[in-house]
């Protein structure tokens, strides 16, 4: 009895975590004309189609996989720098840093978007040039700095400080010691930030929103959509962002599952 | 083994945040010699040892190799290997990726560097092990890795940090024994590091005995236990019973209120002194008017021996006997004058040699709060 009462409930729970996102992936095959779009009218590709001639749309997607890209890059560099020298740092200095980086992380999105845009416009003026992809670029990398660094700070912590030095004792310069050992030391936790980095950038609206000008990312797209009329090309994007998505995590589980196992095997 | 020093220390001195570490070390070290610098924690060894690595840069002084200033020259170009405390292999190379990582490093040709490699882990005697991660190999295996890496660069000095610290004792003992082996068929010099007296007697040909920064005495095993200078290295190398003194003439002295013929002379007459008596080196005797005469008041099994702590007027005295005494008992003690060291007064005296608060508990807790200070 106990035991089918905890099937159901774990049941509803799926349910409603994904019956929308079901019920999209559905509808996104529908061959509705645009009368009505909760009533199901045969299968179709057809949104499909028009979703890869549609050249706004298009754009707006390149715009937002370059943003995404040299987002996660960038703060991938620069949060792993910054949390090899918060490792280095005294007990109650690396503390005050490491609030300092995760202060943004709770600071509600709209007032990080608002004070990014008046930074940008500010500084966009002050040089003489619009807001656009650099500045969605620099947003991008703000925000998603905190997170690499939370990503690969615990790696350095883990690391056997001895095994930089033991490098520099054989032979290697402290910048070949840091890529031919300490990289490989921290490279799970790296993995991890710019994975993290380039799944917020993908999605981020409302930093983006705020920090674009006249240039579209895919969520600002899609939401200029929905101000005029829905159209169920919606559903196909949404589905194929959807299937992005699930086959990264999927990867990224797989690529954890065997390296726990190489790891097993060698304990 | 020469006599040229290939490393000197001149004049070194180290502080971190405003704590002096060393205070004007000079050191030299002969080619081929097995040093071992051997002190308390916290008393500068280590960093003494990672200045000739070029891990740590002198606030004063300088370092010569082989008669060459090299102060200033970063660690990766020194001719000096080092084997960590906790080994530092790399994690993500097997053996014989990490033995032969220097001379990749070095740019040798992949044929010498496998010649290389193999002739290294026979060496240490894990021939077999070249494609096994460094993870699934035991402490002892770890270590040998670790020394088999040191040696592949072919260094001319190899400093050891603590190397057997991690290791059970029975390893311990076998690696001590190894350890040598591999420094007498290298002939390389070995600059080795530990808090463990007996380690360091049994394996180096010059000790090194250092506290607050700095060097106390230099010597051979054998004259730093039956000659110490001061209180000090008397106390931290074995067992030592410590009394106040006076020299009357040359061998002649005074402790304990009786007039002891000893083999010590140069001192001023009625000069101040220490009086150092190793507890081994005491007879037990029949209670008589000749012999120093005390109350056994604690006895403990030690395996080889019975050490048994005796009241003498007060002072308490440790002796070390084969021969089980029972708590009360009444016994002499006979010295004989080549069992009487004497020392010059030092800041360090006064300080040790008395056992009057002696247990094994204290015994205990020293040895656990100076491994909660070398896990720190």
């Amino acid at each position: 009895m106990k035991k089918a009462v905890s099937r159901v409930y774990m049941t509803l729970v799926f349910v409603f975590l994904y019956a929308p996102i079901l019920l999209l992936i559905v509808f996104s095959f529908n061959d509705s004309d645009t009368k009505s779009r909760t009533v199901w009218s045969g299968f179709s590709t057809r949104w499909y189609e028009q979703l890869f001639q549609d050249r706004m749309l298009l754009d707006a997607l390149r715009n937002t996989l370059i943003i995404a890209v040299v987002a996660a890059v960038a703060s991938t560099v620069l949060g792993t720098l910054a949390a090899i020298s918060i490792d280095s740092m005294k007990k109650w200095k690396r503390k005050l840093v490491m609030n300092i980086t995760n202060l943004p992380m709770l600071n509600p999105e709209i007032v990080t978007g608002v004070s990014l845009m008046l930074l940008m416009v500010f500084a966009a003026r002050f040089l003489g040039v619009d807001l656009g992809m650099g500045s969605i670029i620099l947003a991008h990398i703000t925000f998603c700095l905190p997170y690499v660094i939370l990503s690969v700070l615990p790696k350095l912590g883990q690391m056997d400080p001895h095994l930089y030095e033991a490098a520099q004792d054989l032979g290697c310069t402290p910048v070949r010691a840091f890529f031919k050992v300490v990289l490989p030391e921290i490279m799970p936790g790296v993995v991890t930030g710019m994975v993290m980095a380039f799944t917020l950038s993908i999605d981020d609206f409302i930093i983006s929103y705020f920090c674009s000008g006249t240039t579209q990312t895919l969520p600002v797209f899609i939401y200029s959509m929905t101000r005029k009329r829905v159209s169920p090309e919606i559903n196909a994007l949404s589905t194929l962002l959807f299937a992005v998505v699930l086959l990264l995590l999927l990867v990224i589980n797989i690529r954890q599952g065997k390296v726990g196992k190489k790891r097993e095997v060698e304990a | 083994m020469g006599e040229k020093p290939i490393i000197s220390l001149q004049n070194i001195a180290v502080s971190f945040d405003g704590e002096q570490i060393l205070k004007n070390l000079n050191l030299n070290i002969r080619d081929g010699e097995f040093v071992t610098l051997l002190g308390p924690s916290g008393c500068g060894k280590t960093t003494t040892l990672r200045i000739i690595g070029g891990f740590v840069r002198p606030d004063t002084g300088d370092v010569y190799f082989d008669g060459k200033k090299i102060t200033d020259v970063p660690p990766h170009k020194r001719e000096v290997n080092t084997i960590f405390q906790k080994y530092a292999l790399f994690p993500h190379l097997n053996v014989y990726d990490n033995v032969a990582f220097g001379m990749r490093i070095h740019k040798k040709s992949e044929k010498e560097i496998k010649k290389t490699v193999h002739e290294m882990l026979d060496l240490v005697s894990l021939g077999g092990f070249a494609h096994r991660g460094v993870n699934r190999l035991s402490g002892g295996q770890q270590q040998r890795v670790a020394i088999a890496r040191a040696l592949a660069n072919d260094p001319k000095v190899l400093l050891l940090d603590e190397p057997l610290g991690a290791l059970d004792l029975k390893l311990r003992k076998d690696m001590q024994v190894e350890l040598k082996k591999i420094q007498q068929a290298t002939g390389i010099t070995f600059v080795f590091v530990t808090h463990d007296q007996e380690e360091a007697l049994s394996m180096s040909d010059t000790v090194v005995v250092m506290d607050k920064g700095e060097i106390q005495q230099i010597g051979t095993p054998q004259d730093i236990y039956n000659e110490p200078q001061n209180a000090f290295v008397a106390d931290f190398i074995g067992e030592s019973n410590i009394l106040d003194g006076v020299m009357h003439e040359d061998y002649l002295c005074e402790f304990a209120g009786r007039k002891f013929r000893c083999v010590d002379k140069g001192f001023a007459p009625r000069e101040s002194v220490d009086v150092v008596i190793r507890p081994e080196d005491i007879d037990v005797m029949e209670p008589s008017e000749e012999y120093l005469t005390g109350t056994v008041t604690n006895v403990t099994f030690k395996g080889v021996h019975y050490e048994i702590i005796v009241d003498v007027k007060g002072f308490k005295w440790m002796i070390q006997s084969t021969d089980f005494q029972e708590v009360g008992n009444v016994i002499g003690l006979r010295l004989q004058p080549d069992d009487i060291h004497i020392m010059k007064k030092s800041e360090y005296s006064g300080m040790f040699g008395d056992y009057s608060t002696f247990s094994d508990e204290m015994e205990e807790d020293q040895s656990l709060q100076e491994e909660a200070e070398r896990e720190e």
